[in-house]
C-alpha cells in the first residue's frame, strides 16, 4: 500500500558562512549554518507529506536538495531506488522533469516578457514531451485543467491576478507530466478565498493524476486540510512525523503541541487556551546542545540539555523526537 | 464595554487616489469608533481598504489623495487639521505599528536613537531620562537585557524583536489609541501569538484603544472585542466579534469565514467565493460585492446597499442577509 517514491535517509546541509577577519584572528575556522541535519522520512506514492516548522527551520532548505537545487553533505535521497546525487543520476534530466518545484511567490516566478503558452511551451520543449505540430493542443489542454481561459495564453503575467498565476505556475509543472510536486507555500501570497480555489485545484489534480505532493507551508490549518502525513521540522530536525489527523488532535512532541495551539483559531472561546512558548527560535548558527528545543521547552532536563533524542516510533502516534514523550502524554 | 464616550469616532470617511486620470475610491463612507481600552479589528482582503482607512484616520492619506469625511479624536476633527497642529497629536496621542518590522526601522540608526527620538520629540524628558525610558520600554515588551540592546542597529535584532522595539518606539509617548496594521503578518505563529499578547496586555494595562487591521480572521477571534468586515473600500459588516464571526450575515463575512480550513474533513473541497473582487476603476453601481453573490436579486446590481443596524450593535450592508438561524450553523 505505501509504495514509497522517495526516501530521505539522514540528510545533512551545512552552509558555510566564509571566515570572517575576526575568525582568522581568533585562528578558528569559519562559522556554519546547520540548515538540515540528520533529517530521514519517506514520500509515499500519491500521498500528501506537509513540512511544518518555523521560518529559517530549514523547511525550504529540504524542498530545495529534493529538487537538487542544494547538494547536502550527508545522507542521500533515493528517487525509485536511485541515488539523485551520484555522478551518472545528476546527468539524467528526467529526474529533473518527474519531480516538479512550485514557489511561493506568483510575481517572480514567471518570466514577465513571455506569454502563458510560451512558459508552457517552453516547458514542453524542454523535455520534448510532444512534437512541435502537438504543443499549442497540449497548451491548451493545460489551461483547460487548471480552469484558465483559452485567451490567457496570448497573455503575460502583469494580466493575471495572484492566483490565476499560481495556476499558471501549476499548469507548468505539469506540462512534463510529472509524479512528484513540491510545493513551497504555494498559497501563501494569497488571501483566503483564492487560497481555497487553488487548494481544491491542486486536491483535485492530485486525485486525477495520482501526484504525490510534498506541501510545505507555514499555515497549519492549510496544512492539516491538504495533508495525509505531516513532519514538525525543528531546527533542522524533524521532531515529529505521523498522520496528519493524529498529529493535529493529538501532538505528542513539546513543540509540535506549542506551535499547533498557536495557530489561531477561529472560535473567541479558544482565547487563552494556546501554548505560549518562551523565547524564539535560536539561531541555526548556533545550535544548542542535545535536544534543539531545550531552551525553550518546558519540559526539559539534564538529559535533554546532553542528549540529542532519537526519532522514534510510538504506537499508533507516529515518531517522535522527545525523550520524556512517555511521561508527557 | 463601551459605556463611556468613543475617544475616536470616524464618520463618512472617503479616501480617493487619483491616478492617470482615473478616480480610484480606495475607501467609501466608512464609519467607526473606538473607545478607551477596546480593541477593533479591521479584516478584509488585499485592496479592500483597510490600510487606507488607517493611514487616513492619522492623515498620511492625504498627500497622495482626497479624504473627505470626519475623524473626532476627543471631540476634535483631525481629518481637516493642519499638518503642523496635527503632529502634536500623531506618535504622542495615536501611534502606529506597521506590518514590516524589516523595513520601518532606520537601518542606521540604533535602536537607542530611534526610541528617544520619539521621546524628543513628544515629551518633556532629558537625555537622562530619555534613557531610563528607553530602557523601561524595550524591557516592557520583552526585551532581554534591554541596558545594553540600545546601542544595537536594527539587523541585530530578529524578526519578532524588530517588532517589539517598533511597538516599544509607538508606545513610549504613552498614546491613547494604537493603529497596528497587519503587526504580525511577517511573523512566525509562535512570535505572532507573542506579539498580540504583548499587545492586548499593554493595551489593558495602559487602557489604549487598538485598531488592529489584519487578514486573518483567526487573529481577530483571538484578540478583538468588535470588528469591522471590509470589501471593496466599504464596511459590509460590523459588530461585536462572538456574534459577526459566531453568525455572519452579510454573504461575503460567510464566504471568507467558509474558505478557512477550520473544522472542515480534510482533503475535502474547501468553499471559495467564486469570482474575485471588482477593481477599484470600475465600481459596480449597486453592491459591489453581488456579481459573487449567491443571494442576489435584481435590486442588489441597481441600488447600493447601507449598512444598517439589524440590532442594536450589529450593522449589515445587504438587502438580503444570510438568515440568522442559518448563519449560525454554517
Amino acid at each position: 500500500m505505501n509504495e514509497p517514491v522517495m526516501t530521505i535517509e539522514n540528510l545533512g546541509l551545512e552552509f558555510p558562512l566564509g571566515r570572517t577577519l575576526y575568525d582568522v584572528v581568533q585562528r578558528r575556522p569559519g562559522r556554519v549554518v546547520n540548515a538540515l541535519n540528520g533529517v530521514s522520512l519517506q514520500l509515499n506514492k500519491g500521498e500528501t507529506l506537509g513540512v511544518v516548522g518555523e521560518s529559517g527551520c530549514g523547511k525550504s532548505t529540504l524542498a530545495r536538495c529534493i529538487v537538487r537545487l542544494y547538494e547536502p553533505q550527508h545522507g542521500q535521497i533515493h528517487y525509485h531506488g536511485q541515488d539523485i546525487f551520484e555522478a551518472e543520476a545528476k546527468k539524467d534530466r528526467s529526474y529533473n522533469r518527474r519531480v516538479q518545484m512550485m514557489f511561493q511567490d506568483p510575481y517572480s516566478s514567471l518570466n514577465p516578457r513571455m506569454t502563458t503558452g510560451q512558459i508552457l511551451s517552453e516547458a514542453l520543449r524542454v523535455h520534448d514531451m510532444r512534437p512541435a505540430n502537438e504543443i499549442p493542443a497540449r497548451v491548451a489542454e493545460l489551461l483547460d485543467l487548471v480552469r484558465l481561459p483559452q485567451d490567457a495564453a496570448d497573455k503575460l503575467p502583469h494580466e493575471f491576478s495572484g492566483g490565476q498565476r499560481q495556476r499558471i505556475a501549476i499548469a507548468r509543472s505539469l506540462a512534463v507530466e510529472p509524479e512528484v510536486l513540491i510545493a513551497d507555500e504555494l498559497v501563501s501570497a494569497l488571501d483566503v478565498s483564492v487560497q481555497a480555489q487553488v487548494v481544491n485545484l491542486l486536491l483535485e489534480l492530485q486525485e486525477r493524476l495520482n501526484l504525490t505532493i510534498l506541501f510545505v507551508a507555514h499555515d497549519l490549518r492549510l496544512v492539516r486540510h491538504v495533508s495525509n502525513r505531516v513532519a514538525v521540522i525543528y531546527l533542522g530536525r524533524i521532531v515529529e512525523i505521523g498522520d496528519s489527523e493524529t498529529l493535529f488532535s493529538r501532538p505528542s512532541h513539546p513543540y509540535s503541541q506549542a506551535l499547533l495551539s498557536a495557530a489561531p483559531s477561529l472560535d473567541p472561546d479558544d482565547k487563552g487556551k494556546a501554548i505560549r512558548l518562551e523565547g524564539e527560535l535560536p539561531s541555526p548558527l548556533n545550535v544548542p546542545s542535545g535536544c534543539p528545543f531545550h531552551v525553550r521547552c518546558r519540559h526539559a532536563t539534564e538529559l535533554c540539555k546532553r542528549e540529542v533524542p532519537a526519532l522514534l516510533p510510538r504506537d499508533g502516534r507516529g515518531e517522535v523526537a522527545c525523550h520524556h514523550v512517555e511521561e508527557l502524554n | 464595554m463601551i459605556d463611556q464616550k468613543p475617544i475616536l469616532e470616524v464618520s463618512n470617511l472617503c479616501t480617493t487616489f487619483r491616478r492617470g486620470g482615473v478616480d480610484l475610491p480606495a475607501v467609501r463612507d466608512v464609519s467607526f469608533s473606538v473607545g478607551q481600552g477596546e480593541v477593533l479589528g479591521l479584516v478584509g482582503e488585499s485592496g479592500s481598504g483597510k490600510s487606507v482607512t488607517l493611514r487616513s484616520i492619522l492623515g498620511l492619506s492625504r498627500r497622495y489623495g482626497d479624504v473627505t469625511g470626519e475623524v473626532r479624536w476627543l471631540g476634535q476633527d483631525i481629518a481637516s487639521m493642519p499638518e503642523r497642529k496635527l503632529r502634536h497629536i500623531r506618535g504622542r496621542e495615536i501611534a502606529m505599528i506597521f506590518q514590516e518590522p524589516m523595513t520601518s526601522l532606520n537601518p542606521l540608526l540604533t535602536v537607542g536613537m530611534q526610541l528617544t527620538e520619539t521621546l524628543k520629540a513628544h515629551t518633556d524628558l532629558n537625555r537622562a531620562a530619555r534613557r531610563d525610558r528607553a530602557i523601561e520600554m524595550l524591557d516592557h515588551v520583552g526585551i532581554p537585557s534591554a541596558a545594553s540592546r540600545l546601542g544595537e542597529f536594527p539587523h541585530q535584532f530578529s524578526g519578532g524583536m524588530r517588532q517589539r522595539v517598533m511597538i516599544a518606539i509607538a508606545l513610549a509617548a504613552s498614546p491613547k489609541l494604537l493603529l497596528a496594521d497587519e503587526p504580525t503578518t511577517a511573523l512566525d505563529v509562535t512570535i505572532q501569538a507573542q506579539i498580540l499578547d504583548l499587545i492586548l496586555s499593554l493595551a489593558d494595562e495602559m487602557q489604549m484603544g487598538v485598531i488592529l487591521v489584519t487578514h486573518d480572521l483567526g487573529v481577530v477571534a483571538q484578540t478583538c472585542e468588535n470588528v469591522a468586515v471590509m470589501y471593496a473600500g466599504r464596511v459590509v459588516e460590523q459588530g461585536a466579534v462572538r456574534q459577526v464571526l459566531g453568525a455572519p450575515r452579510h454573504p461575503y463575512t460567510v464566504g471568507l469565514m467558509r474558505s478557512v480550513p477550520q473544522n472542515v474533513p480534510p482533503r475535502t473541497q474547501l468553499y471559495s467565493v467564486p469570482g474575485t473582487p471588482p477593481s477599484l476603476e470600475a465600481l459596480p453601481v449597486g453592491c459591489a460585492f453581488a456579481s459573487r453573490c449567491q443571494n442576489r436579486t435584481e435590486r442588489c446590481l441597481t441600488a447600493r446597499p447601507t449598512l444598517d443596524a439589524i440590532t442594536d450593535d450589529r450593522r449589515v450592508a445587504c438587502f438580503n442577509p444570510v438568515a440568522a438561524e442559518k448563519a449560525g450553523a454554517a
